[in-house]
């Protein structure tokens, strides 16, 4: 067909794609597409630029762009080349401005017209151009422009204008919904036409429609299954097969269009049992399509209301999946594993062993469709297990989108599961290690505020265990070199307040850690303040203990740095610490009480021991306090409305207000207001407001009394000093909540997976433990982790409960005396010993043992191991259609291949010769080895006529080296040889 | 919904781009960048999807093209991975033995013939023949 044609193009531009193409660094290129930009700019602009030539210049341009360049400067030309009456030229320009021009650029204005023009034109491919412009470039403004016309065009006796004005009406649907809604009955009947592809067309729209509100459509579920089954029953014209499945992209919107309708609607669903079943029944298995409608039909099966026997087909074809050696295939069945297990849980249990596999693949995206699998069937028996498999797949990876994820589910589970709260923190420090400063900074606080208030029981023995638990990992943790802010926030807070608490370390001890973590983050503020507040309360501690607290010098110069620190927060913070040392133990006992984080502090809000000075005050004169919108009023309206009673003047008063009479009592000057800063929410603040060492805390309350008229109180600030009382309003729910929730959990793990999960998890930690190489291990090893992971998947029924146990345990056992169907699995692992045969083995084949690689290395373009399944791999069996040589793999076109390895071997030495001179050949060669390509490929360069006898299959199709020499030919004469950099370019991709 | 297509080589050179989100320049050639870091490297025995940001990407490998697609998560890979090698069969019947410099040479054919085969990041035609046809009619008008 067309193909050679595409040399048409001028020798000038050919050059420039040549030397793109050749460019030996990225440097090089840049300059090439910089000096053809420039040229570019200089001959578009010239006046009267002949048609032709522009159509070239466009085409340049769109290339320019295409590399990543911007050439913008030759939009416009684009935009004119629309005007053109000649179809190509025209589609030229509409094709350059749908590359070039988003919706909302400037230039789309001037083109609205000419497709307004355009669609009303008689010759049918002008209104495609049209139409294809529309779909990209209309946007909400100008969708009144065209409607009109587009609508018109649903009419058009031509099937592709249909369609594509059916697509045009569904982009705008999506853009801008309520400028089509008047016209949305025009899909439903676009959707029974006698075209295939307008039918698929409007099915796209449809779903869309559907999706959003399945209410108005589920008179058509009829109508729907018949076109299913129309399609499914081989009704619609050939050309619309694939791999000889029938139109199997309608047969899949028609598929999830069926899920929709019939989610949790029993009538609709008993429509579709029928038409469900036959889909499956015809389907033709051995195709990744065939693949993919099954995939569907799976996923329709389990969201419209249930049917036993479809559910059971369906979990079967599951199995199939997962047990393929494809990838994409295990992938697809993992999903559909997720699909079938939320109807019905047990089905997990059978395939426990292939989705360990999976989950140990070496494919990233496998391995997280496991972890979702895993995350969705979390229960309290397993959550240990998941959650340390999700942790060991944080540490390898890198991208922060996918940890903040994984990050933020790890913490839902722990939150939701923990059976502990020991292994909750330990699970919390983990994922602040990896993931930092990705973890919200409320989990910070709610690990804090677990810490503090522990089991929320009255059991203080658990509690303060917990606490040196966690004083203990955390001494651990602050070993490593490097460590998230968050994270060392927590540790900080958690060593001030219970770091001396069990008297395991001194007060020495922790000073010098922390005094080392304020050293080692000279950078982070938010740190060094929790830091130095922790140091505060070691000391507080120790004083109010009756022992005599005096800083090292070391540290004593690093409080007195903070103290001259340009944050305000860490001055207060250090001048605190230091007012402390100072202040005898019973003041210090009780402004900074020992594990006090969790006491309420009473707020007397009516600030009753005022009243005494109030009366004072208003005994010597002073006007009575007028709450502020009474204030407000009297200003606004005192003009108007003279005051009655007791106020001297009602009118504004414009001198100021008489100086305090009272002296303030003597701050320490140094002493800085308190901020509301970042650590205002922070609940460990203990700032002080009483410093001088004279006053004790009775006095706080003068301070800002003095005038009470023109003080108000803030009483927000007055909370927010004292302990964690910042948190005491919001949090006495969520905490009970937590408590409860835990209780719960562990309640539940008691009942139901308690063997699961103790046993299995500890086998699991020890099997960790011993090294992967023994392969004999290796299935025991996996199905303890299957027990543990799938111990009691229902285990948290109560129903359940004796289920729970016994499938564990009996996992478990075997795991000691392979018997039944587990014998394949022991002995498979022993190298050689035969493969698996049975198909009833739940096991993959694709773990310990190595795989022989596959012996068609030919084929490039599948993932699939050759032997495994030769007859299944639609694209061989499809390269072997287009292309009897390259499917020299199975046994059908031995000839060919013959002929093509005598080929290779034929030019082998000259492949050796040729080595010699054009240094880009070699690389070529050995690039190609084992690529029964067209010989073409290791003789670019080498003498032609020696590729003569070559010639076995001169078919039309097929990378027969006669067509492959001409197109050799053709690209010497465009002076193009493969080079060093793609040596792929003259091979054929589907060969 | 198919979000854009990427026609990329190993060395990351893009061969053709086709997107059906509006996107700012700098933003599609950062993704460019990215696509082709996560498929270039990947074992052909791993599946043929990766997830990206929160989208996924379908791409298959053709001699030394990789064809990616990013649709929607909810889509049917499968599906999208079979509709990549319509496209393929289709430039093959086009370009008969379609190789990458035919592709590099006549990457205004392949936009033309894209456009036939995708429009507004739907499926619009899976006849191999009625794209043929059309492309052919085409040809006539040169």
């Amino acid at each position: 067909m067309g193909s050679q044609v595409g040399w048409g193009t001028s020798k000038e531009f050919t050059d420039i794609v040549k030397a793109i193409g050749e460019a030996k660094s990225k440097a090089e290129e840049e300059r090439i597409v910089t000096a053809e930009i420039e040229t570019l700019k200089k001959k578009i602009a010239e006046p009267d630029v002949p048609r032709k030539k522009m159509k070239e210049y466009i085409i340049r341009l769109v290339y320019v762009e295409m590399l990543g360049h911007d050439a913008s400067f030759g939009y416009i030309h684009a935009v004119k080349m629309t005007h053109d009456d000649n179809l190509l030229l025209k589609k030229t320009g509409y094709l350059a401005v749908t590359l070039f021009l988003n919706e909302d650029h400037d230039l789309i204005i001037l083109i609205v017209n000419t497709i307004q023009k355009d669609l009303r034109s008689d010759n049918y491919l002008v209104c495609c151009a049209a139409l294809t412009a529309v779909c990209k470039l209309i946007n909400e403004e100008t969708i009144p422009a065209v409607l009109p016309q587009v609508v018109d065009l649903l009419q058009h006796p031509k099937e592709l204008v249909k369609k594509k004005a059916v697509m045009a009406l569904h982009r705008f649907y999506q853009r801008a919904p309520h400028t089509v809604s008047h016209l949305l009955p025009k899909f439903e009947k676009s959707v029974c036409d006698a075209d295939p592809s307008v039918t698929s067309a409007a099915l796209c729209a449809l779903f869309d429609l559907i999706t959003a509100d399945p209410r108005p459509y589920k008179n058509m579920t009829g109508a729907f299954v018949n076109i299913l089954k129309q399609v499914a029953e081989r009704r619609l014209p050939k050309p619309y097969d694939y791999h000889g499945t029938p139109a199997p992209f309608i047969q899949i919107k028609l598929l999830k269009i069926l899920a929709l309708l019939g989610a949790g609607d029993k009538p609709m669903s008993d429509n579709m049992y029928n038409v469900l079943g036959d889909v499956i029944k015809k389907n033709d298995t051995h195709t990744n399509i065939g693949h993919a409608i099954l995939y569907e039909a799976i996923c329709t099966i389990t969201s419209i209301y249930p049917h036993p026997k479809l559910l059971e087909t369906a979990a079967e074809i599951t199995s199939r999946f997962l047990k393929d050696n494809n990838h994409n295939l295990k992938y697809m069945g993992i999903d559909a594993l997720g699909r079938v297990i939320k109807i019905n849980p047990e089905f997990a249990e059978e395939h426990q062993l292939a989705v360990i596999d999976c989950l140990e693949d070496p494919d990233d995206t496998l391995k997280r469709k496991t972890l979702d699998l895993l995350y969705k069937m979390t229960r309290s028996s397993n959550v240990e297990v998941i959650v340390d498999r999700m942790i060991g797949y944080m540490r390898t990876i890198n991208d922060s989108h996918n940890k903040t994820e994984i990050a933020s589910r790890i913490i839902e589970l722990a939150e939701r599961f923990a059976p502990s709260n020991q292994w909750f923190i330990q699970t919390m420090n983990q994922v602040f290690e990896l993931a930092g400063d990705l973890v919200p900074t409320k989990v910070a606080h709610d690990l804090m505020r677990l810490i503090a208030e522990g089991a929320g029981e009255e059991d203080e023995d658990a509690d303060s265990q917990l606490r040196s638990s966690a004083v203990e990992s955390y001494l651990q943790v602050l070993a490593e070199p490097k460590l998230p802010s968050i994270l060392l926030q927590v540790i900080c807070w958690v060593l001030g307040e219970y770091g001396i608490a069990d008297g395991t370390y001194s007060a020495f001890d922790i000073i010098a850690k922390l005094c080392d973590v304020i050293e080692a983050h000279p950078a982070d503020d938010a740190v060094k303040g929790y830091a130095v507040t922790a140091i505060t309360k070691i000391c507080a501690f120790e004083i109010s203990a009756g022992k005599r607290v005096q800083l090292l010098p070391e540290y004593r110069a690093v409080v007195d740095e903070l103290a001259a620190s340009h944050s305000t927060d860490l001055q207060q913070r250090a001048y605190e610490l230091m007012t402390f040392l100072d202040l005898p133990a019973d003041v210090v006992a009780t402004v900074m009480p020992m594990d006090a984080s969790c006491e309420d502090i009473e707020i007397d809000k009516s600030l009753s021991f005022l009243s005494e000075i109030v009366e004072t005050a208003l005994a010597n004169g002073a006007r009575p306090y007028a709450p502020e919108h009474e204030r407000m009023d009297l200003g606004g309206l005192g003009t108007l409305i003279p005051s009655t009673q007791n106020g001297p003047s009602s009118s504004l008063k414009f001198e100021a207000y008489e100086r305090p009479v009272i002296p303030t009592p003597v701050l320490t000057p140094v002493q800085p207001t308190p901020l509301i800063n970042e650590f205002e929410d922070q609940r460990d603040r203990r700032s002080l407001r009483t410093p001088h060492p004279s006053h004790s805390i009775s006095i706080a309350p003068e301070l800002d009394l003095i005038n009470p008229e023109s003080t108000r109180l803030r009483l927000d600030g007055v909370q927010r000093k004292w302990g964690r009382q910042t948190y005491s309003t919001q949090s006495s729910t969520t905490s009970a909540d937590r408590d409860r929730s835990s209780n719960g959990a562990a309640g539940a793990s008691d009942r139901g997976g308690s063997y699961a999960k103790d046993s299995g998890a500890s086998q699991y930690e020890s099997s960790r433990s011993t090294d992967r190489r023994k392969p004999v291990e290796i299935s025991s090893e996996k199905q303890k982790l299957a027990a543990s992971l799938f111990g009691g998947p229902s285990g948290s029924r109560v129903a359940n409960t004796g289920n729970a146990v016994k499938p564990s345990r009996t996992a478990a056992h075997k795991s000691q005396v392979p018997r039944g169907g587990e014998k394949h699995q022991s002995s498979r692992s022993v190298p050689g010993s035969g493969r698996i045969a049975d198909s009833d083995t739940s096991v993959p084949s694709s773990a310990p043992v190595p795989q022989a690689p596959p012996p068609d290395l030919l084929d490039l373009t599948d993932g699939e191991t050759g032997h495994a399944a030769p007859l299944n791999d639609p694209f061989k069996l499809l390269e072997g259609l287009v292309d009897p040589q390259v499917g020299s793999s199975s046994a059908t076109s031995a000839p060919p291949v013959k002929a093509d390895v005598d080929l290779m071997s034929l030019y082998g030495p000259g492949q050796v010769i040729s080595s010699g001179d054009g240094g880009s050949q070699p690389s070529g060669l050995t690039d190609m080895s084992g690529l029964p390509v067209s010989p073409l490929i290791g003789l670019t360069g080498v003498v032609v006529p020696n590729t003569q006898p070559g010639g076995p299959s001169v078919g039309k199709k097929g990378p027969s080296p006669q067509g492959s020499l001409q197109k050799d030919a053709t690209a010497r004469q465009a002076g193009v040889t493969p080079t060093v950099v793609n040596p792929d370019l003259f091979k054929d991709l589907l060969g | 919904m198919i979000r854009f297509i990427l026609l990329q080589n190993r060395q990351g050179k893009t061969r053709l781009a086709k997107y059906y989100v509006p996107l700012e320049d700098s933003e599609k050639h950062k993704l460019e960048y990215e696509v082709h870091r996560l498929v270039v490297n990947r074992d052909p025995k791993f599946t043929n999807f990766v997830e990206f940001r929160t989208h996924k990407v379908i791409y298959r490998r053709y001699a030394g093209l990789f064809f990616s697609m990013c649709v929607d998560i909810t889509d049917n890979e499968l599906a999208y991975l079979e509709s990549i090698h319509l496209f393929v069969e289709i430039l093959d019947h086009f370009f008969s033995n379609v190789c990458e410099l035919d592709l590099v040479f006549n990457f205004h054919k392949v936009y033309l013939i894209l456009d036939e085969f995708i429009l507004a990041g739907e499926l619009q035609e899976t006849s191999k023949k009625a794209i043929i046809e059309r492309m052919s009619e085409l040809e006539r008008q040169e």
